[in-house]
């Protein structure tokens, strides 16, 4: 029997859910469908038609990776949340701020299950604020169980450091409440306790929908015949198993974007270049190092709560397919027809004149009826625009005065024409407008290091190494082949005013899925 | 004699956050701290220095420790004010006024927190006039009112008073203890009577940060270009003068840790203008353009976005950030000999010379 070794990349979205077929790097086959109100029938649909055009039949898919927004939207459009009780270990520390503080009003509303400020948490240096409380815990667990509460927020101060803690008060929590939905805040978050407590809010909030949707994946990819693991991407575009996505969603908050800058690496075979990836409303431009998407530096927001998640710096513009274009042409967005395009946009005979219509206009797009928009004013004006906007965006990401290529995907990519912008040579993949499930097919499994270490009882050169063996071990147990792991990322943070020099090391590792291999043929 | 309320507060932070020159530490915790103080206490009362008795008490409140734990190891809620009923207790004699001794970053927060938990109104001065990394540089210090006795506070209530004569080894050694803290700790220091507060103060401090905060907040609301907005709203304060030193784009930053400080230093860059280069220690400490002194502690450097004209602290810089260098004189009482000797260029080790920003290129 052959070996399997091709990879089915889906990505479901709100509006499209797409499916790629691919052999190591190389697309067999790609399809798009609306995503509706099935899930499991979208990707069916969507998966089920690559496996056909491919001819490949389900015992040749090896691995199985998704990316979904559906986690980011819910908490978007505040729906299908559970309600949370949060426990911090840390009194008397953190006292003077709450959880929850600084929550949207209407988001606390629905997530609120109390909260529990409880003895515990560590000091930077790994002694004890103060000791667990068992009968503390016990007493909380018991309100929780009585007022009918079943997902738990755990998060003890500096638990990045050393979780214990924050197991050891699950441990007590599970007497009480063996079937509760647990977060552990060192599990989804970094330094920064009111950042990772939120997220850790928002993940129990999650639990359900979580459940429910992991379970709709699994059920389309049974219902396809196929035998195949199912991986789920993260944030920072590496994997994680099904059963780790549906206990820690919040985990895929940014999969999307970073799939699509992932893809275009792969398509393009360029690991360091600019990334535009153009939709129909805006135009997301970011910068790949090494194959990765840059990281924001500042917070993210979701739905209104502060987070400190891995997420890609992007800079959004207003511009995209289905943007309305005024001032003959010199006016794009940042408004647009979105998803109504084929009813709305000239050229399928609606009434709006859209960038699309523009770009039919001049040539450089082949969709509707040329007819219709022959002869409309602005089109130079607007395709010179909607250069001069990418041009100024890609101005403010470019990490240096060195000019770097820039990817062009996403399937508004045509609006955008030339072969050249800001110096940088514009190179457009085959197969950019599905970058998004072609960034999921080929995640790799990763690890991260988030420590403060004291240099004064071992060297600068040792507390790296140390770092760089955790991430690389993290990376391992997420499943990467240990031949394959490397470090994508270090940053070092020292920590002022504290003497014997401590530094805050940050490490992240990345290596292929066991058993994968990117080259084609395993 | 004005009212600091809820909807004050993060003008104050965005103000604070621009005097904190990409130091002092984000603001952002302690102004939630203080948000649920007034929410829980009502709003806290701020008089003028002029308008303070010349006998009452003053003590200078903020807080000790590294950023970094910060934002991990949030205080008590009741750690600031055992500071500050520990130093009363000392002393014998209850506080009548509360005061800043960091109008920049977190610091900026503290007197109001304490004076809304305590039920204390707050003086509207500080004595650095922007953020600095040591005790010992402040006014206060430099027109000889002393740091001692001062206490510092853990999260567990428990308190110390330290009786140091001289500001400079109080820092080395209250750190030591803070250290020992779990280098987060509230501190209750400078008691000093009104008519003292008047001759080494800083004033009106905490009010122009809110004035910054306003000031950029409505710049963008209105769509208007907030920095010279800015220039000519400080430009009628005791500041006096500031200037747009650099537009561009950050291409090199190097950071490193000596002895316990966040070294380092950023380079901007923009085509046909050349590079600015800025040295910092915390906080930004002297600009120079291809070689030439453009700006120089104790004058204030600043960096913001310049898209939002949002301040940008030193751990938050990027490559390829945009950013605007802004450069603001300092406050005559902060440019004298004596204070030059203590926050001036020799302070942290520079070899320049301290040139007014307005006397520079």
């Amino acid at each position: 029997m052959v070996r399997p070794k091709l990879r089915l990349g889906i990505d479901v979205g709100g509006t499209n859910t797409d499916a790629v077929l691919m052999d190591g790097d190389k697309v067999l086959a790609w399809h798009k469908v609306a995503t509706g109100q099935r899930i499991t029938d979208a990707i069916v649909s969507a998966a089920g038609a690559v496996l056909q055009q491919g001819n490949a039949g389900p015992e040749q898919i090896f691995a199985v990776m998704l990316g979904t927004t559906q986690f980011t939207n819910a908490v978007i459009e505040r729906r299908r949340l559970n309600r949370v009780a949060v426990l911090r270990l840390a009194a008397p520390a953190t006292t003077a701020v709450p959880p929850m503080s600084d929550w949207p009003e209407d988001l606390k509303a629905r997530v609120d299950g109390g909260h529990y400020l409880l003895r515990g948490g560590l000091e930077f240096d790994g002694r004890e604020i103060s000791a667990l409380d068992e009968a503390e815990i016990l007493a909380a667990a018991g309100e929780i169980r009585q007022s009918g509460i079943d997902a738990v927020a755990i998060t003890s101060v500096f638990s990045p450091l050393d979780a214990e803690m924050e197991h050891r008060a699950e441990a007590i929590l599970r007497r009480e409440l063996p079937d509760a939905a647990v977060t552990l805040s060192h599990r989804i978050g970094r330094i920064g306790l009111l950042e990772r407590e939120n997220a850790a809010i928002l993940n129990a909030a999650l639990s359900d929908l979580a459940v429910r949707v992991v379970d709709a994946f699994t059920r389309a990819i049974k219902d396809l015949g196929l035998a195949a693991p199912l991986y789920i991407s993260q944030n920072d575009g590496t994997l994680m198993t099904a059963a780790h996505a549906a206990r820690y969603p919040v985990l895929t908050f940014a999969s999307g974007p970073t799939n699509s800058m992932r893809g275009a690496a792969i398509l393009s075979g360029l690991n360091d270049a600019l990334v535009v990836d153009i939709g129909g409303t805006t135009t997301d431009v970011g910068l790949l190092l090494d194959g990765f998407p840059r990281e924001a530096a500042m917070t993210v927001e979701v739905g209104g709560v502060r987070t400190n998640f891995r997420m890609p710096d992007l800079l959004a513009l207003g511009l995209g397919g289905g943007s309305l274009v005024r001032d003959g042409g010199a006016r794009i967005g940042p408004d647009s027809v979105g998803f109504e395009l084929e009813q709305r946009a000239l050229v399928f005979g609606g009434g709006d004149l859209t960038m699309s219509d523009v770009a039919v206009a001049g040539g450089q797009m082949a969709i509707g009826e040329p007819s219709k928009v022959a002869g409309i004013d602005g089109v130079e004006a607007a395709l010179a625009q909607a250069v001069a906007m990418v041009r100024e965006g890609l101005e403010r990401v470019r990490p240096s005065a060195a000019t770097l290529p820039v990817i062009l995907v996403g399937g508004g990519a045509p609006i955008l024409r030339g072969d050249t912008i800001g110096g940088g040579e514009i190179v457009r993949p085959e197969h950019g407008q599905v970058a998004n499930a072609i960034g999921a097919s080929i995640a790799m499994a990763g690890g991260e290091c988030d420590r403060v270490f004291s240099l004064d009882g071992i060297s600068r050169e040792d507390a790296v190494t140390a770092a760089k063996a955790e991430a690389e071990a993290q990376a391992v147990e997420a499943g990467a082949d240990a031949a394959s792991v490397r470090i994508v990322e270090m940053d070092e943070i020292p920590l002022s005013y504290l003497p014997g020099n401590a530094t805050r090391l940050r490490v992240k590792a990345v290596g292929d899925l066991q058993g994968a291999s990117m080259g084609g043929g395993a | 004699m004005i009212e600091i309320g809820l909807d004050d507060l993060d003008d104050i932070a965005l103000g604070a956050t621009f005097l904190g020159t990409g130091g002092g530490g984000d603001p952002y915790i302690a102004s939630l701290m203080t948000r649920r103080a007034i929410a829980e206490h009502g709003p806290v009362t701020m008089l003028s220095l002029e308008e303070i008795d010349d006998n009452a008490l003053v003590f200078a409140c903020g807080n000790m420790g590294a950023p970094t734990v910060a934002i991990e190891k949030i205080m008590a809620a009741d750690q600031p004010p055992a500071a500050v009923l520990a130093l009363e207790s000392h002393l014998g004699r209850k506080a009548d006024l509360l005061m800043a001794f960091e109008a920049g970053g977190s610091n900026s927060m503290m007197p109001i927190y304490n004076a809304a938990m305590l039920g204390k109104p707050m003086v509207d001065a500080d004595g650095m006039g922007r953020a600095f990394p040591e005790m010992q540089m402040v006014t206060f210090s430099v027109y000889g009112a002393l740091g001692s006795p001062f206490a510092l506070a853990s999260e567990h209530g428990d308190t110390t008073i330290l009786d140091i004569e001289d500001d400079k080894r109080a820092e080395y050694i209250g750190r030591g203890i803070v250290i020992r803290m779990g280098a987060r700790s509230a501190k209750a220091s400078f008691p000093m009577d009104g008519r003292t507060a008047k001759r080494v103060a800083i004033p009106g401090t905490t009010s122009l940060c809110q004035a910054i905060g306003v000031n950029l907040r409505r710049s963008r609301a209105a769509n208007r270009d907030p920095f010279s907005a800015l220039i000519e709203m400080l430009s009628g304060t005791h500041y006096g003068h500031a200037k747009v030193l650099f537009r561009g784009k950050v291409t090199d930053l190097i950071r490193e840790t000596r002895d316990g400080w966040a070294i380092g230093k950023v380079v901007i860059e923009e085509q046909g203008e050349g590079t600015l280069e800025i040295e910092f220690q915390n906080e930004f400490l002297v600009a120079r353009q291809e070689g030439t002194l453009r700006a120089i502690v104790p004058d204030l450097i600043c960096i913001l976005d310049t898209e939002m004209a949002q301040p940008i602290t030193t751990e938050r810089l990027r490559y390829g950030q945009r950013v605007t260098v802004m450069a603001v004189s300092a406050p005559p009482i902060m440019r004298t000999e004596a204070a030059l000797a203590v926050f001036g260029p020799v302070g942290f080790g520079l070899e320049d010379r301290f040139v007014p920003v307005e006397e520079l290129p």
